[in-house]
């Protein structure tokens, strides 16, 4: 089956940015296709590069980058979010005038229409966060 | 059309528990996970709310949150099912939708 994921919550908030990635690994282990990952709300701060977590602990930004890398999965944060919370990419770094971009790679900024084509192509939509 | 209910909040938390379990018609499956856990203990508060939708829905919950929490499976109620995260996958495929009660 194809699945479509959305994560609402930041990373290190409670645990959603953990059991999405468990739960991916999972459904590709079994055979499944993931086709994107949104990230929305809080959500998008699990996209940015500069996270330098202790050592001993999951680097979330950098697992999904990975995670994307080796399943070939889309990984889209809404820019209306990434702007309210300082998220950027090439695009928004030119088009506001920013100093710098801080997103991780493997992930690229879009609209809402990317979570409606995600909820459209895909036969399961599944939420997690706050 | 069966859908497979998410809750990730204990229901000392939140109130998604009693919402989900109060619209969940016969037939649908509800998965406990993370916080939401704590909805599957015997012996709490909402156990009686739990046991009491039991005859129309299914309840599972996820056995490795369950075990971060330290919470042993002799705790839950009785009747509901421990799944993994292959288990995870399994119910929202076997279901037809999945509603995320966040």
């Amino acid at each position: 089956m194809k699945f479509g994921i959305q994560v609402n919550e930041g990373p290190y908030t409670h645990e959603a940015s953990v059991t999405a990635i468990n739960f991916i690994k999972s459904a590709v282990a079994k055979g499944h296709e993931v086709f994107r990952v949104f990230f929305y709300h809080d959500g998008v701060n699990n996209g940015t590069r500069y996270a330098t977590p202790p050592q001993d602990d999951i680097n979330i930004q950098q697992t999904w980058s990975d995670l994307a890398k080796e399943h070939n999965i889309d990984l889209v944060i809404c820019v209306a979010a990434a702007q309210r919370r300082g998220l950027a990419d090439d695009g928004e770094q030119e088009r506001n005038k920013l100093d710098g971009n801080n997103i991780m790679d493997g992930f690229r900024i879009s609209g809402l229409g990317q979570l409606i084509e995600a909820g459209i192509e895909c036969d399961r939509l599944v939420v997690f966060g706050d | 059309m069966s859908i497979l209910h998410t809750v990730n909040k204990s229901p000392l938390d939140r109130t998604t528990l009693k919402s989900c379990l109060n619209l969940a018609v016969k037939g649908a499956s509800v998965l406990l996970i993370e916080d939401g856990v704590y909805g599957a203990v015997s012996g709490a508060e909402s156990t009686q709310m739990v046991q009491d939708a039991m005859g129309d829905v299914a309840v599972y919950v996820l056995g490795p949150d369950l075990k971060a929490r330290g919470v042993d499976e002799s705790r839950l109620i009785d009747g509901v099912k421990v799944v993994d995260y292959d288990g995870f996958v399994d119910l929202t495929t076997d279901n037809d939708t999945v509603s995320a009660w966040v």
